[in-house]
């Protein structure tokens, strides 16, 4: 912010000049801090670029980190500053000088402040509309869509254990989360009790499982590998344990993956309701 | 020291009496488990350990005095029936498990689980039939755990049976399944298995009491 | 020692026996009423059951009793208090004076009494003691998560743990400033003999008191497995303990909306002449503010809480899909009222720090009508930011856009503080006694806990620390930075007011480093955590996160150890030793140092005529280009 009381009024003889030397003490540090937070830290932030959304994720982290370094530096130093220079003298009972206010500082303060605060919101809602919810859970109609064609997964989560719907290959479910690479996902994010949250943290995913909710998000995966699946949102006993392992995979490898899967669960298959964007199980109340 | 502190002292010194026995009930309290069985050595020829469990609808005062209506599982150890859900199973072998089922069917929430998975052969035996999954809605209890991918559908005795089991324990001549399955154990670790059946009577979703308390309907499968 | 000698030289009115002064509207009483009432609720919750309540629900649970048992224990209790007294005689057409049991003595402390003195004492004993519970369970937790299983606390006791801790903090701490330091200086800080309405503000304390000990009282009926947001429908599912959370919640919602009431006419309607709004002690105003946050919010809570109970108890479905109601509908309500609640927790935090600073810098509040409008903006603000909570739920997700920008708003009122914080440490004189480090460790706590806000307001980058230990230290560092800080500058600041006494100083000054140091090596490591892929309330966590995990809990047992510093402080300097302080240690300009230690019980001889706010410190300078010399801005 504002480097400066520029108006640094009456100095006491012999003091320095507090407001200059502040201003650049925080100049320096911000420009040399700045980009070294973004270039070493950028890199390394959450949650990693395995797909589109999730690096869209990094992007916004770094620039967010950008912009709060200059005003972590300005009160930090100003804190330290004022601390060394800014003293009562051991015993002493000096009085401060009587400002109690200046226009000019904070109006350029509101200003500036309230500059910062609104092209966050602005970049936020570009991005969050641009990268089609940014991997966050939409609801059942989500604001924007991705244009093209798009995998259906539902995600099915029930106290404690997710499971996965793929209506598009004959409505087979399956107890692991296996995605193809490159293919844009459409999630159904659906609870059979409780409110819990699906939370693929490499995927940067996070979709709150409400019960009788169709909450969707798009993800883009753009690298083979395998992921973290955890429940975000308190849901019981086994919270703690409610995780799993899923991989991306080569689209050839998810078409062998799903048609075994097909086989395999051929019985269980037989036995679910017709796919449906959300299921009400009995019992709906108390019961048991 | 000035009377009014050895006053204050000897109050603050009750204050913390007391708070010393609160602070340890607390403990006690929140470190409480179900005591761990180790399961049995199974005889040589077959290897590994047996695990013989029982499944009852009501666990009874004896077991149980603060809920005696719960829903609960109960294993064999020392040639008795004990209420406990913690169990002790080696590492890199086989555990059979022998469930006798005297519970009536609920039916399950994701009728998924009605496929047996992660067990010797992804099959069970129930009463001496092997087969790979059971109808849903006879489902009346699950075993599973589901990070060592185990889920083992357990079908409920008859409703129409005219032996229902009273009081737990039950003994082999009330209506019951036997249900039989092995899994493979891997490396060491402690694993939660629970039932997935909304068996919790009276419960939202039948997922409450038992189903969300350790000792009755969910524990952990020790491996070491 | 002797105890005859205690017996002898005992300096309460000995001319009754014992035994005669233990009847009567006093603690005992109140607690053997409150059984009584508990045991009454219990059997006739029995007696309803199986009848038109019955809801399939085991009888070993049973909601309807625990409730009624809770209600009439706590009827029974302020009963026993005495607060039947006043109304039933005025109700008989007989006299009842305006004030009770402002006697001498150390009787006084244990009932109801109706000086504002002896309720804000009463608070600051009676909070501490939760205080001290709710972070006992917080190193519980922390040695639970030692391990990245479960291990030492079982799970379900876990989640208990943490959903006590959470319960305890957000609402016991509520009140943490404004019950013992809001009751006890904003009327002498205005010049008022007393607060508008004494009674009330007395049932507050009480009805806290009741409320911490149904919520600890929660482990008898099984614990709680919601932490302190109490979903639905897990709430619905829960066992009995679950009844305890919102009989603790409900009290506490009371409590809030009736302190709010009493501050906000006690501020309006009691300041002395010459007290105009512009004079007002910044304190006071934060006072105001959080007042109208606690007035307007709390109902919110309490309603939510009964229709949960409904849903409990006698199978209504408000929040549950399957009978009509909505999970959804609980969030909102749940957070309307939740979002405000932590600018309740964080305003006064901010009223101490600008009320302090002036004391310890030698200079005027640097812009006092920037501080009050940041305190009323917030204020305000904090109404339209609830569904941020709520982004990734799939709720209204078209209105993300609109909460993202209300949320980056709040920031501007939150950022005048800072201007105002740091104008005024410009070319201060500053004296690093105790009380200005823990304001000076606001400023930098706040500050961590704003940036990192910014992060999760902002919706692609919440979509990963939302539901993470992002998000538990980012509010740590707001309400533990900020509020719980802000506490102990209060403190160390009013002590020597409320007792005429002293802290030691190098044993505060001990307690302020280590507990700075280690709070921020506790909460720093959570953000890693958080973006590193830790969901909260889990026992059970990755296993490449178990190293940072264990710096994190050996740093928590310090924090923790920190708090036993202060508490052997204080018994030490406050009790043993005696440390007497001297009538206006701080040189402070503020009204409340001007009346005698102990403050007389009707505060002031005469009423006083202020002719200026209470921060008429510095020199005056030559006024400079871009400067004004009166309240600026």
């Amino acid at each position: 912010m504002s480097s400066n009381p520029a108006t640094s009024p009456a100095e006491l003889a012999g003091e320095p000049n507090h407001a200059r030397r502040f201003g650049l003490t925080w100049l320096i540090a911000t420009v040399i801090a700045t980009p070294l937070v973004i270039v070493l830290l950028g890199p390394i932030l959450p949650p990693g670029k395995a797909t589109e959304q999730a690096a869209g994720q990094v992007t916004d982290n770094t620039v967010l980190l950008g912009m709060a370094t200059p005003v972590l530096l300005l009160v930090v130093i100003y804190l330290v500053y004022a601390s060394i220079f800014f003293r009562q003298p051991k015993g002493g009972v000096l009085e401060g000088p009587a400002v109690r206010g200046d226009a000019r500082i904070q109006t350029t303060w509101i200003v500036v402040t309230s500059l910062l605060v609104l092209s966050l919101a602005g970049y936020g809602t570009v991005r969050l509309l641009a990268d089609n919810g940014a991997g966050s859970g939409s609801g059942p109609t989500p604001l924007t869509v991705p244009a093209g064609p798009k995998l259906p997964v539902q995600v099915i989560a029930q106290q404690w254990a997710f499971t996965y719907r793929y209506p598009t290959y004959g409505g087979v479910e399956t107890p692991h989360l296996v995605l193809p690479v490159g293919k844009m996902i459409e999630l159904h994010v659906t609870s059979l009790d409780v409110i819990h949250s699906f939370w693929a943290y490499q995927l940067g995913v996070k979709a709150d499982a409400n019960p009788q909710i169709d909450n969707i998000a798009f993800v883009k995966p753009t690298k083979v590998q395998s992921f973290e699946v955890r429940c975000a949102e308190l849901c019981g006993l086994w919270h703690g344990e409610m995780f799993d392992h899923g991989r991306v995979v080569t689209e050839a490898e998810f078409e062998t993956w799903i048609h075994e899967q097909q086989t395999r669960f051929a019985a269980a298959t037989k036995s679910l309701p017709p796919y449906s964007t959300t299921y009400q199980p009995e019992p709906t109340r108390r019961g048991g | 020291m000035s009377l009014f502190a050895k006053k204050l002292l000897s109050v603050a010194a009750t204050v913390t009496a007391l708070g010393v026995l609160i602070g340890l009930y607390v403990a006690d309290w929140a470190t409480s488990y179900p005591k761990e069985i180790t399961a049995t050595s199974a005889p040589a020829n077959s290897g590994g350990v047996n695990l013989t469990l029982e499944a009852v609808a009501a666990v009874g005062a004896k077991y149980s005095p603060q809920h005696p209506e719960w829903v609960s599982y109960l294993v064999r150890t020392g040639g008795r029936w004990v209420r406990s859900t913690d169990y002790i199973v080696p590492a890199n072998s086989v555990v059979h498990v022998t469930i006798y089922q005297y519970d009536t069917p609920t039916g399950l929430r994701n009728p998924f689980l009605s496929q047996v998975q992660g067990t010797v052969g992804s099959t069970e035996v129930i009463d001496g039939k092997t087969v790979n999954s059971i109808p849903p809605e006879e489902a009346s209890h699950t075993f599973a755990v589901p990070e060592l991918g185990v889920f083992v559908p357990l079908p409920g005795a008859s409703e129409e049976g005219k032996h229902p089991c009273e009081e737990a324990p039950c003994e082999l001549n009330s209506d019951h399944r036997t249900i039989s399955f092995s899994f493979r154990t891997g490396k060491k670790g402690r694993y939660r298995w629970q039932c997935f059946v909304p068996c919790g009577a009276g419960w939202y979703f039948g997922n409450g009491g038992p189903m969300q308390t350790l000792g009755y309907m969910d524990g952990f499968i020790n491996v070491v | 020692m002797s105890t005859t000698a205690a017996a002898v030289s005992t300096p309460a009115p000995a001319s009754r026996p014992l035994w005669r002064r233990l009847i009567g509207f006093n603690l005992l009483t109140a607690v053997l009423l409150g059984i009584g009432g508990y045991y009454l609720g219990w059997f006739i919750g029995h007696q309803i059951k199986g009848s038109s309540f019955h809801n399939q629900v085991p009888s070993s649970e049973n909601d309807v009793a625990l409730l009624l048992a809770y209600f009439f224990g706590v009827i029974g209790f302020l009963i026993g208090l005495g607060f039947a007294n006043y109304p039933v005689s005025r109700m008989l057409g007989r006299p009842a004076s305006l004030r009770e049991k402002e006697q001498e003595g150390w009787g006084r402390y244990f009932g109801l009494c109706t000086d504002h003195k002896v309720v804000g004492i009463q608070y600051l004993i009676g909070i501490g003691v939760f205080f001290f519970i709710g972070g006992l369970n917080a190193m519980l937790i922390r040695a639970e998560l030692l391990h990245n299983t479960p291990t030492f606390v079982g799970p379900g006791q876990y989640i208990s743990l943490v959903g006590m801790h959470g319960t305890m903090m957000m609402g016991m701490m509520t009140s943490g400033i404004l019950g013992p330091f809001a009751n006890y200086f904003v009327p002498i800080m205005i010049g008022a003999r007393r607060m508008a309405f004494p009674r009330i503000e007395a049932l507050t304390f009480w009805l806290l008191m009741a409320a911490g000990f149904i919520l600890t009282s929660t482990i008898f009926f099984g614990g709680f497995p919601t932490g302190w947001t109490g979903y639905e429908p897990l709430n619905d599912q829960a066992v009995m303990g679950m009844d305890s959370y919102i009989c603790f919640f409900a009290l506490v919602g009371i409590s809030m909306c009736l302190l709010g009431l009493n501050m906000m006419a006690t501020i309006i309607t009691m300041r002395a002449p010459g007290l105009t709004w512009s004079r007002l002690p910044i304190f006071v105003w934060s006072v105001f503010a959080t007042s109208v946050l606690m007035v307007l919010a709390a109902p919110m809570l309490v309603a939510t809480l009964l229709m949960a109970a409904l849903d409990r108890t006698i199978n209504t479905s408000f929040f549950i899909t399957g009978g009509g109601g909505s999970s959804y509908l609980f969030e909102n309500l749940f957070w309307f009222f939740g979002h405000p609640e932590v600018y309740i927790l964080a305003l006064p935090g901010f009223g101490i720090v600008l009320e302090l600073l002036p004391v310890f810098t030698r200079k005027p509040l640097w812009g006092y009508r920037l501080a009050v409008s940041g305190m009323l903006g917030v204020s305000l603000m904090s109404f339209f930011v609830w569904q941020h909570h709520l982004f990734v739920s799939g709720i209204n997700a078209d209105l993300r856009p609109f909460y993202m920008l209300s949320t980056e708003i709040i920031s501007i009122p939150t950022g005048f503080i800072f201007m105002c914080v740091m104008g005024t440490l410009w070319k201060a004189r500053t004296s690093f006694t105790v009380p200005m480090l823990f304001c000076l460790g606001w400023t930098f706590n706040f500050l961590i806990g704003g940036l990192s806000g910014v992060f999760l307001s902002d919706t692609p980058s919440d979509t990963t620390t939302h539901g993470s230990f992002f998000v538990m230290a980012h509010f740590h560092y707001t309400i533990m930075g900020g509020l719980i800080f802000t506490f102990f500058a209060a403190i160390y600041y009013w002590i020597p007011k409320m007792t005429g006494l002293r802290f030691n100083e190098r044993l505060a000054k001990l307690h302020f480093w280590l507990m700075f140091v280690a709070f921020n090596s506790t909460f720093l490591p959570l953000f890693v955590l958080g973006m590193k892929g830790q969901p909260r309330r889990v026992s059970e966590y990755a296993p490449n996160l178990h190293g940072l995990n264990v710096w994190v809990s050996i740093s928590a047992f310090v924090l923790g150890f920190s708090m036993l510093i202060f508490l052997a402080n204080a018994v030490y300097s406050l009790i043993f030793v005696r440390l007497k302080a001297e009538q206006n240690p701080w040189r402070s300009k503020s009204i409340e140092w001007q009346v005698p230690t102990p403050v007389p019980v009707n505060n002031f001889e005469q009423i006083p005529v202020f002719d200026s706010d209470p921060y008429e410190y510095g020199v005056p300078l030559t006024v400079g280009p871009g400067q004004t010399a009166p309240a600026g801005a």
